[in-house]
């Protein structure tokens, strides 16, 4: 077998230095009747090019650039870089493990560094974590961590946070004995402010929101930050759209900011891997979860960089631990990081600009064969169109133009009706974006009699 | 120069400080294509929601972006540059093909709210890498959906909380081996259980008498590794089941070294029924610096109703489909469907070997430890004279007396051209020495790893200082953790933070 570098003369070697005669002597501390007694049913070993056949059969099973996607809702299709892969594909990257050792782990090191560095200063927090394993992740982590930091057992969520964000805090809730309160938005697309304010009690840890939030709309990040604060509550911001951080101004008042990287460089890779990121004021440090790094000095003087406070961590305090994270998304987090680079400080701000013209010349587009909800706050790069059929036999229209539609929203907000959520990147080509509101414009000609 | 070195020397290699300090305004890496829709006032669309300026966001060229990470990469050692015997964290061989099918447009590029229709070549990916994985495992269901093991073992525990609140009682606490990796404490407290710690017997195995006088109904899991972190296979492993069975309760087992068992045995046959898989270890998708990793859950059937949605289903019409109507659920442990660039490397890995390989690969990586084990004991320390499997624990015992700990010898092996071992765990060892080589060693390598060792050993006796005082010839010496913690710098500012540029 090709990964394995041993010639049979070699084994003999070992097995005689050992002082065994067979391999299967080392295998006998497995009680017998625990041993498999057959081969594995798997087909044997496959030549490269027949995986690689196998693989492109697949992909060419399932949709992917040779479609117009306006698909967004958490996981957006943005341009990658070509030098992304170039980077993180060199082995000392890519085949490193966890940097413990930190005087052969510099390289890795020093880039978490520079990832901590940026979500800092792209968020407006203090301090950043080396990744979480996603957007969803993240956010109910922080919403753990703002029970740790005020002790109080409950939290407000608005029903513009991602739903699946929101289910994935409901199952880590229930075992926490947290009680989530869901609070209502209004026809702008924004949370409802006065039932936030209903809603939060002395017991409440945090209110949650996201921005902009999963109808695209931006949140008044402020309002709500002064509404949670004034109770004693933390504010958590979750963003999963990073690509607004360009041009929308970053949730400052926020305690802790609970990020999904992926737009930065991260394929869709229908669903994963992604990066999540938590980002807080340095005063709760100590009580975030997830790797952080650190600069230091060697012997000499000279800077270097390691991983630090890890009594927070599950290696050190086992069941008292900020969290049981161990294995993260470092090397998603090398993607993101590279990402902001190459497109850095002008960069990041041209790019969001191009997704928010791209999306308001849609939504404009849109708007004039179906209704676009939520027009009366800003939006960043997704809008909500609501239209007369379901958007599901619509999408399959556009299917056949090679157009991935909006996602359809009954499933999580039936008092929507026919609704769906459109994102346009820029990467969305204005021909489709024409192509697709024609669509939307038409009826069918069933519905048309 | 110690001639005793063999592995490696050393070269010069380049200075990077960090992005930051390479920043100059009006230096660019990125060029955008033209609008081909019209540009719009951003103050008017987003009034005070508008960001002007993107503070200290670094402003390169992308030449100076590839030197700056191509020099940064060369201060790194990964698998590719030699073996990195880390215990349980099983640094095999990280093919390639895996990564070049990884990247094809339909697998890379694919939405994951696409509808089903045109997702069929992603969702039998998913399909078939389940059924692999029972086989593997000897399980009857599984889900893909966590993202790393500590991820894996909450959904584990998660799924025997639901199976045994649907019994009536949920239970309160978890059985856990001293021996485990820290991740599992951590896991049944955000579980919502209490943890109660089970002693090691003198042959570093679950104590049986122990169990039996702490295995109860108010027991809800025992959270076993087997081989458990000494790199022992937990020989009554079906008794430790048989008690945990009698008094209504559960066996998840951590399943991190799965690489001494594939092909030869299976936990689903000997009593395990619920574990978590590791696919950045035994199924060779790279660790990255620190993930991403993926940890598959399989179950036995018992569990099936509760598993996290949506499961992968065949419909009526023969297509693959997602199914979200599952009312026993435990509900979703992370967005979308889990790290699927990590299944498809995963499958791709299982696909190269196929049932031959995957057995000869165990054989190997047992062989490895073994061969190790034989040459190093005498030189270190053993503490448990039980027989290893795919890893060896050794003490630092023999070396403590002029001084030495185990950090120590790890740091000197730097300098022989290795990665260390895992420093002291697992805890029940003390001051240990933890290594696992995998089957991805040649003998040559192995050897050079036994001669570096053996010598770093002579000079634990002769030259203490050399090996208190390593690594001499990495770029860089130890480094002050006490400081880094007590005075934490996490971010890079602006104003000078008290140290040369350039990382001098």
């Amino acid at each position: 077998m090709r990964y394995l570098p041993k010639s049979p003369a070699d084994r003999e070697q070992m097995l005689r230095a050992i002082g065994v005669r067979s391999v299967d002597e080392l295998f006998a501390p497995i009680p017998a009747e625990y041993r498999l007694k057959r081969e594995l049913d798997l087909a044997p070993s496959m030549a490269e090019a027949d995986i690689m056949d196998w693989y492109r059969q697949r992909a060419s099973e399932t949709a992917a650039s040779g479609y117009a996607n306006f698909l967004g809702a958490g996981a957006y299709h943005h341009y990658r870089p070509v030098v992304i892969d170039t980077l993180i594909s060199r082995g000392e990257f890519f085949t490193a493990y966890t940097p413990y050792q930190p005087e052969i782990s510099q390289g890795t090191l020093q880039a978490i560094f520079e990832f901590q560095t940026m979500i800092c200063e792209l968020t407006g927090m203090e301090v950043a974590n080396a990744s979480m394993y996603d957007g969803s992740t993240a956010a109910t982590e922080a919403v753990m961590m703002a029970s740790r930091v005020t002790g109080r057992h409950s939290a407000v969520v608005a029903r513009s946070v991602h739903p699946e964000y929101r289910e994935v805090l409901a199952t880590y809730a229930k075992n926490q004995g947290m009680r989530i309160a869901e609070v209502a938005f209004l026809d702008s697309g924004r949370v409802n402010a006065a039932a936030v304010e209903k809603a939060v009690t002395e017991d409440t840890a945090c209110v949650m929101i996201q921005s902009p939030n999963f109808f695209g709309t931006i949140e008044d990040v402020a309002a709500i930050a002064e509404i949670a604060h004034r109770k004693g509550a933390l504010l958590v911001v979750a963003i999963a759209e990073a690509v607004s951080l360009g041009i929308v101004k970053p949730p400052q008042e926020a305690d802790i900011a609970a990020m999904e990287a992926q737009s930065f460089g991260v394929p869709l890779s229908f669903g994963g891997p992604y990066a999540g990121v938590i980002a807080t004021k340095e005063k709760f440090v100590r009580q975030m979860p997830g790797r952080l790094v650190g600069q230091t000095v060697d012997k000499q003087g000279r800077r270097g960089f390691v991983l630090t406070l890890s009594t927070r961590e599950q290696h050190i305090r086992r069941e008292k631990a900020t969290s049981n994270i161990c294995t993260n998304q470092a090397l998603i987090a090398l993607m993101a990081t590279v990402f902001m680079t190459v497109y850095g400080r002008e960069g990041l701000k041209e790019l969001a600009q191009q997704n928010l013209a791209k999306a308001a010349y849609a939504a404009e587009e849109f708007g004039r064969g179906a209704k676009v909800l939520f027009s009366g706050a800003p939006r960043f790069n997704e809008f909500v169109v609501q239209t007369s059929e379901d958007p599901k036999l619509l999408n399959d229209r556009l299917l056949g133009q090679r157009i991935i539609g909006g996602f359809p929203l009954k499933k999580f907000y039936p008092e929507l009706g026919n609704a769906s959520l459109w994102c346009c990147t820029e990467l969305t080509r204005r021909t489709a974006i024409e192509a697709a509101a024609k669509a939307v414009a038409e009826l069918p000609a069933e519905v048309a009699r | 120069m110690n001639s005793k070195i063999k592995k490696a020397r050393t070269h010069v290699t380049q200075n990077e400080g960090l992005i930051f300090e390479k920043s100059s305004p009006g230096k660019k890496g990125y060029k955008l294509p033209e609008l081909d829709v019209p540009d719009v006032n951003v103050s008017k669309l987003l009034g005070n929601a508008e960001r002007k300026d993107l503070g200290n966001m670094p402003e390169v060229s992308e030449i100076e972006i590839i030197r700056h990470f191509t020099r940064m990469s060369t201060w790194n050692y990964g698998v590719d540059t030699g073996l990195y015997p880390l215990g349980s964290c099983t640094m095999k061989y990280n093919p390639r093909v895996n990564e070049i099918a990884a990247r094809l447009d339909g697998i890379a590029n694919a939405h994951p709210y696409q509808p089903e229709k045109v997702s069929q070549g992603a969702l039998l990916i998913l399909q078939v890498l389940r059924k692999a994985l029972m086989e593997i495992c000897g399980m009857e269901a599984i889900t893909l959906q966590p993202a790393a093991g500590a991820h894996g073992e909450l959904t584990g525990i998660l799924l025997a909380r639901a199976y045994l609140e649907s019994k009536g009682n949920a239970r309160k606490k978890i059985l856990i081996p001293d021996s485990a990796h820290g991740t599992n404490p951590a896991t049944a407290a955000i579980a919502g259980y209490s943890v109660e710690n089970l002693k090691s017997n003198a042959r570093g195995m679950v104590d049986i008498p122990s169990l039996e006088a702490q295995m109860n109904e108010d027991v809800a899991a025992l959270m076993v590794t087997n081989p458990n972190t000494l790199g022992v296979f937990e020989q009554e492993i079906h008794k430790v089941a048989e008690i945990v069975h009698r008094k209504g309760g559960l066996v998840y087992m951590d399943g991190a070294n799965m690489n001494a068992l594939v092909g030869k045995a299976r936990p689903g046959d000997f009593g395990v029924d619920v574990m978590h898989l590791n696919l950045h270890k035994t199924f060779s998708t790279p660790h990255g610096g620190g993930g991403p990793g993926s940890g598959p859950v399989a179950c036995k059937k018992i569990l099936e109703p509760f598993l996290p949605i949506p499961v992968v289903v065949t419909k009526s019409d023969g297509s693959l489909g997602f199914d979200y109507d599952r009312p026993q659920s435990i509900g979703r442990v992370r967005a979308f469907y889990g790290n699927f660039g990590m299944h498809v490397r995963a499958l791709a890995y299982i696909m190269a070997n196929g049932r031959d390989g995957l057995l000869q690969t165990t054989e190997d990586a047992v062989l490895n430890a073994n061969y190790l084990r034989k040459k190093l004991e005498g030189v270190f320390d053993l503490p448990y004279s039980t027989p290893s499997m795919h890893e060896v624990v050794f003490s630092d015992h023999k070396q403590t007396a002029k001084g030495i700990k185990t950090g120590d010898i790890a740091k000197r092996l730097i300098d022989y051209g290795f990665h260390p071992y895992t420093v002291s765990f697992p805890l029940i060892v003390h001051g240990a020495l933890m290594i696992e080589p995998t089957e991805s060693e040649s003998l040559e390598e192995l050897d050079l790893f036994v001669d570096a060792m053996k010598a770093i050993a002579d000079e634990c006796e002769h030259t203490p200082e050399t090996v208190l005082n390593a690594p001499h010839t990495a770029r860089i010496s130890r480094l002050d953790e006490v400081r880094a913690a007590r005075q934490p710098i996490l971010r890079w500012k602006p104003q000078a933070q008290g140290v040369g540029k350039n990382g001098d």
